[in-house]
C-alpha cells in the first residue's frame, strides 16, 4: 500500500523533496505539501483505493505522513 | 447603551476618516477599559471574555468608526492565536499576562512581497544568528505597524525549509526596525493607518510559537478574523440601517397614513442586517463550543468547518456592501451628501474593504477546492 501512495504523492504532491527520501514518518509538510496539494492527494487516494474520506478526517493531521494516510485508509477499508 | 471607548470612537471617526490618521483617542479609552486583555484568561491577568464577547465589541466599535472597530479585530486575533497556541512556551505565557497588565496593541505581519496575501506561504526565513534567529520581511501591508507596541509575524521554520512550512514569532518592541516603503491613502478604513514597511527584525527563539502556523491559521487565525472581520461589517451595516430607520421615520411623520415609498427599501435590508446578524453570532457561538468541547481543536481543523468559516467571509462581506448601499438609496441625497447627519459616505467606503480584504475570488477558490473532496450532509 505504501508503494501505490508513495507514487500518488510522486504524481500529485509537488513536493520539494524526492519522494524516495521520505520515510514512513516524514512530515510530509515539511517537506512542501500544501492545502492545495493535499486536496488532490486525497482525490487520488479515494480514486487508487476506492474509498471515501468521511469529513472528520479530512483534516491535516490525517494526511501529515505515509504512515498517517496508510493508518486512515485501513481504518476505512476496515469498516468496510 | 454605548460604551465610552464606542463614544470616543463615534466623536473622532469623521476626522479620523478625513485625515487618514490613527484613532488614538479610541484607543486610550479602550486601555483605560482593558480592553485589549478582553481576551486573555482571567488567571493572566486579563477580561476572560468569549469569541462571542469579542465578535460584540467589534460590531460595536465598527457601528461608530470601522478603522476603530478593525483594529480591535485584528489586535484580539492575534492576542487569540497566542492564548490558543502559545501557551506551552513560558516567554509567551508572561508575554499575555503583560498585554492585560500593560494594556499592548499587537499587529500582524502575514503579507508579503512576491507572496501575496496567501497566508500560507512566505519567502522570508528565520535565518540562524548569533542571537536567536534573524529574520528580514517585506510586507506590503501592515496594519498599525507605526503604533503597535509589539508585532506577530509568520515566516518559514528554516533557510531550507518549504513556503508552506511557517512558524508565527512574537516581535517584541525594541528588537525589530520598520521602514516604511509605501502610503496609506485609500478609498475606506483610513484610519487603520496600513502602509508597506520593511521589517528587519532580531527574533528571540524563546517568541516563536511552539506549534507549526499551519495549526494556528486553521484552527484561530483564519476563523477567528473572518468572525471578528464580520463583526466589524456588522457594526457599519447597523449604523447604516439606523440612519436609514431614521429617515424614513421622520418621513412618515410628515405625512402621517401614507406608507412613505423608501419604507419598502427599509424592510429589505432589514431582513438582510437580520441575517447578517444571525449569521455572525451562529458561527461565533459554533466556534467558542467546538474549541471548548474535547476534541474541539480537531473539529475546527476539518475542511468542512474552513468552509463555512470562509461562507460567513463571503457572505457577510457582501452583504455589507449590498446594505449600506441599501440605505444610500432609502436616504437619498441626505445620505449622499457628507455634512448631513444622514450621510452615509464613510460606511460605504469602508464597507468596500469587505470583499477586498483577502479577495473573495481566493476564498472562493479555496472553498471550490475543498468542496471536491467534502462529503459533508447538508
Amino acid at each position: 500500500m505504501t508503494d501505490q501512495i508513495r507514487s500518488i504523492l510522486n504524481d500529485h504532491g509537488r513536493l520539494s523533496v524526492p519522494v524516495g527520501e521520505l520515510t514512513l514518518a516524514s512530515n510530509l509538510y515539511r517537506a512542501g505539501l500544501t492545502s492545495h496539494a493535499s486536496v488532490n492527494i486525497m482525490l487520488a487516494l479515494e480514486a487508487e483505493f476506492d474509498v471515501e474520506f468521511p469529513d472528520r478526517m479530512l483534516r491535516r493531521s490525517v494526511f501529515e505522513s505515509i504512515e498517517a494516510i496508510s493508518e486512515a485508509i485501513q481504518e476505512l477499508r476496515a469498516a468496510d | 447603551m454605548s460604551t465610552p471607548a464606542a463614544i470616543m470612537a463615534a466623536q473622532n471617526a469623521d476626522d479620523v476618516d478625513r485625515q487618514a490618521r490613527f484613532p488614538s483617542e479610541f484607543l486610550a479609552e479602550a486601555k483605560r477599559a482593558k480592553l485589549l486583555g478582553a481576551y486573555v484568561p482571567t488567571r493572566f491577568g486579563g477580561l476572560g471574555g468569549s469569541i462571542s464577547d469579542l465578535s460584540a465589541m467589534c460590531a460595536e466599535f465598527g457601528e461608530s468608526c470601522a478603522a476603530s472597530g478593525m483594529i480591535m479585530a485584528m489586535h484580539q486575533i492575534q492576542v487569540a492565536c497566542l492564548v490558543h497556541h502559545g501557551l506551552g512556551a513560558p516567554e509567551i505565557c508572561s508575554y499575555v499576562a503583560e498585554i492585560a497588565e500593560r494594556q499592548l496593541l499587537i499587529g500582524s505581519v502575514t503579507s508579503e512581497v512576491g507572496i501575496g496575501g496567501d497566508l500560507r506561504s512566505s519567502l522570508c526565513a528565520l535565518e540562524p544568528a548569533p542571537m536567536g534567529y534573524a529574520l528580514v520581511k517585506d510586507a506590503p501591508t501592515i496594519s498599525y505597524g507605526a503604533q503597535a507596541d509589539d508585532l506577530l509575524v509568520t515566516a518559514r521554520r528554516a533557510p531550507d525549509a518549504a513556503a508552506a512550512d511557517q512558524v508565527a514569532v512574537v516581535m517584541r518592541n525594541g528588537t525589530y526596525a520598520l521602514e516604511q516603503t509605501s502610503s496609506w491613502d485609500t478609498v475606506g478604513m483610513r484610519g487603520t493607518c496600513s502602509p508597506g514597511f520593511r521589517m528587519v527584525a532580531q527574533v528571540d527563539s524563546g517568541y516563536i510559537l511552539p506549534i507549526p502556523f499551519a495549526d494556528v491559521a486553521s484552527q484561530t487565525m483564519v476563523p477567528v478574523s473572518h468572525i471578528l472581520w464580520a463583526s466589524t461589517w456588522l457594526g457599519i451595516a447597523t449604523a447604516a440601517v439606523k440612519r436609514a430607520h431614521t429617515f424614513v421615520r421622520e418621513q412618515a411623520r410628515k405625512n402621517p397614513g401614507t406608507v412613505p415609498p423608501a419604507a419598502s427599501h427599509l424592510a429589505e435590508v432589514w431582513s438582510e442586517l437580520q441575517t447578517m446578524r444571525h449569521s455572525v453570532r451562529q458561527t461565533a457561538a459554533e466556534y467558542e463550543t467546538s474549541r471548548c468541547s474535547p476534541g474541539g481543536l480537531q473539529h475546527l481543523s476539518t475542511l468542512a468547518f474552513s468552509v463555512r468559516v470562509n461562507n460567513l467571509k463571503l457572505t457577510a462581506s457582501r452583504q455589507v456592501v449590498d446594505i449600506v448601499n441599501g440605505c444610500m438609496m432609502i436616504c437619498g441625497l441626505a445620505g449622499y451628501k457628507n455634512d448631513s447627519r444622514f450621510g452615509l459616505g464613510r460606511q460605504l467606503r469602508d464597507a468596500y474593504s469587505a470583499p477586498l480584504m483577502v479577495a473573495n475570488d481566493r476564498i472562493v477558490a479555496a472553498n471550490a477546492s475543498m468542496l471536491l473532496v467534502l462529503k459533508e450532509e447538508l
